[in-house]
């Protein structure tokens, strides 16, 4: 049955493809649909066994080897969540038809890749599908750019149009770095184990100078860069910038996550296990991201640069996590990477809204916004509080398992940094928030006025999620750890 | 052997057409043959699995290039153009030649480290390896075509629209 998580999507973009023209403004719903199938799905625990003799048909057409787990499911979930959030940013947002149709097909494409990276069980195909989910966001990015040109009030076009040139190409020039270093990782697999599925690999990991450990090594730089881990991180805050506001929510929300985080996590869970070379590169990486991503957000002006770089500290928590206790850290990571995807979308659909307004996302221009917006304002609140890890938030909980499956680990440093650069993350959001929505309203801004409900509903939606997740999270933890994440 | 050497000889030209033309178009091409030639190269030396993961990445990267080269560039006069292929031989011609020497030097060292390699399962058929082993990366490969086609029609599209 997981194989239907590929072809439906694929089906769609051919359906949609084989509308006429006049009803191709139904496209952004088609594809809300099925992203909100592909959440629905998440839940199915059908999806979570290969074999299912009602699709049986399926799999003897298409000779798939597929496997669709828990942390499919987590994947799965996110991308449904964050995808539909992306298309109501993209309603309101993206004024032609045409530059609508072509993003709900985009977001379809994405949405496979995304979906082969969750359930794939062999270094290659990973590979190939990380590649499907870059190339639809690179198009997303520079479809778009004469877009952004309109868009920017406050800017000529001609040097907006620059911006976006140089974030997809920053892009574009590091994701072919990554597969080069995938790719050269893949030859040394074949050499070395003969194979390229994760469990050929994990068999000869154990053998002493085994040549699979350079390659699982080079492998994982290509996903360091893929995921914006530092040193690797130079791309990310340009391509976020430039790219327009709902391709932002798209890439922040779940691109990054599944082509370099979450692929991470499958490949910790499925092959390296507690071996310590790999933990020892996890958590040195892990605590440079979020040193590095954490100060670099603080001394930011525009507000989707200072989320990029808060994305790049938080992806950070998540890698440190999966070098601690096995177990509880792949938990911890899982539980992260949910939380950060739903409240990193809410932000960058807020940061939308506030554009939209203003024409501006330079926060030393705002101020008192929060009495004109307070929803807006509202939402930042939750979302900026739970990625700093503020009780009784979905975000704390998660954070709090980062801290715990390091100190079961006997990592108490790595834990003690994971700790203080929550208070940085704090500084930071605490800016933002004093910056953009607190004070007296500048004469400038007399004008501006609450988004639009296609804009709030989406983030509200959101704000909802994280407040009864983490009110809720001790009911969520017994499921989770009942089901064997 | 004077088959394979003369496709290795091929091989290596495609390559440095693929570098060094000023049209992006002809680098594209130069790039898919040189994939294709070494795919060649890894069929006629039994390693099929190679040679099908290889033209799956050609594709891929094909499509990237094509891509990039569509959207973010914009056609450089011809006059510099020319210019800037005769710098550019004037600082890389030796490049091949030092590459090509290394290669015979390597080639007569012996690996302090025996490492025992293993023969990739399935190899041999490229049927199997095609319809049974690699089918999923074959779905993946058209979803990047597929995405590739989209970038073309949107960023004419686009182009179109900014002309007007």
């Amino acid at each position: 049955m997981s194989h239907l998580l590929l072809l439906v999507p694929f089906l769609a973009v051919v359906f949609l493809n084989l509308l006429p023209k006049r009803a191709r403004g139904a496209a952004l719903w088609v594809s809300f649909g099925v992203l909100g199938l592909e959440a629905a799905a998440a839940f199915v625990e059908r999806f979570s066994s290969i074999d299912s003799s009602a699709f049986a048909w399926l799999e003897s057409v298409f000779g798939f080897r597929l496997a669709a787990d828990h942390l499919s499911g987590l994947a799965m979930l996110c991308a449904g969540l964050v995808g539909m959030v992306a298309l109501l940013v993209a309603r309101r947002t993206l004024k032609d038809a045409g530059e609508k149709f072509f993003f709900a097909n985009l977001v379809l494409v994405a949405l496979v890749g995304i979906n082969g990276i969750a359930m794939v069980r062999d270094f290659f195909s990973l590979y190939v599908f990380v590649e499907v989910t870059a190339i639809a966001t690179f198009i997303l990015i520079t479809a778009n750019r004469n877009a952004a040109s309109r868009n920017a009030a406050s800017r000529s076009a001609a040097s907006r149009g620059n911006e976006v040139f140089e974030g997809a190409w920053k892009y574009i020039i590091l994701s072919v770095i990554a597969s080069v270093l995938m790719l050269t990782s893949i030859g040394f697999f074949l050499l070395s184990a003969g194979d390229v599925t994760f469990d050929a690999v994990k068999s000869t990991l154990g053998a002493p100078g085994s040549l699979t450990w350079v390659a699982l090594a080079l492998f994982l730089c290509g996903l360091f860069v893929k995921g914006g881990l530092v040193p690797f991180h130079g791309w990310l805050a340009d391509a976020y910038t430039a790219a327009p506001a709902p391709v932002s929510v798209f890439m922040a929300g779940i691109v990054t996550k599944a082509s370099g985080i979450f692929a991470l996590l499958r490949i910790v869970s499925s092959t390296m296990g507690s071996a310590l070379p790999g933990r020892e590169i996890l958590l040195v990486v892990g605590a440079l991201t979020i040193v590095v991503g954490a100060f670099l957000a603080l001394g930011q002006s525009n507000m989707k640069r200072m989320l990029a770089y808060s994305s790049v500290s938080q992806m950070g928590y998540i890698v440190l996590a999966l070098g601690g206790d096995l177990r509880l850290g792949i938990l911890a990571a899982g539980l992260h990477f949910f939380n950060h995807a739903i409240s990193k979308s809410q932000l960058f659909a807020n940061a939308a809204a506030i554009e939209e307004q203003l024409g501006t996302l330079n926060m030393d221009e705002m101020g008192g916004l929060g009495a004109r917006m307070p929803v807006t304002a509202g939402t930042t609140a939750v979302a900026t509080l739970s990625i700093a890890g503020l009780p009784p938030l979905a975000g704390f909980w998660s954070k709090l398992l980062i801290v715990l499956a390091l100190w079961n680990a006997k990592e108490y440093g790595f834990a003690v940094v994971a700790i203080l650069a929550s208070l940085v993350t704090l500084a930071y959001f605490l800016s933002l928030q004093r910056r953009v929505f607190f004070g007296k309203t500048h004469p400038k801004w007399t004008h501006v006025h609450e988004a639009a409900p296609g804009l709030l509903v989406p983030v509200v939606a959101l704000a909802l999620i994280t407040i009864a997740l983490g009110i809720g999270f001790p009911f969520v933890l017994r499921v989770l750890l009942g089901g064997g994440a | 052997m004077i088959w394979m050497t003369l496709l290795l000889v091929v091989l290596v030209l495609a390559a440095l057409w693929a570098s060094m033309t000023t049209a992006l178009l002809r680098a594209a091409l130069g790039l898919a043959l040189t994939s294709a030639l070494l795919a060649v190269v890894m069929f006629s030396m039994g390693a099929t699995l190679a040679a099908v993961m290889e033209l799956s990445v050609c594709a891929g990267l094909i499509s990237v290039v094509l891509v990039s080269v569509t959207s973010l560039t914009e056609r450089r006069p011809l006059k510099e153009a020319l210019a800037n292929r005769r710098s550019r031989l004037r600082r890389y011609w030796p490049l091949p030649f030092v590459l090509i020497a290394v290669g015979v030097a390597l080639s007569f060292v012996h690996a302090p480290v025996e490492i025992a390699l293993r023969v990739p399962a399935g190899d041999g058929d490229v049927r199997t390896v095609l319809w049974s082993l690699r089918q999923l990366d074959l779905f993946g490969q058209i979803l990047i075509l597929l995405a590739g086609v989209f970038g073309v029609l949107v960023l004419f599209r686009k182009e179109a629209t900014h002309d007007d």
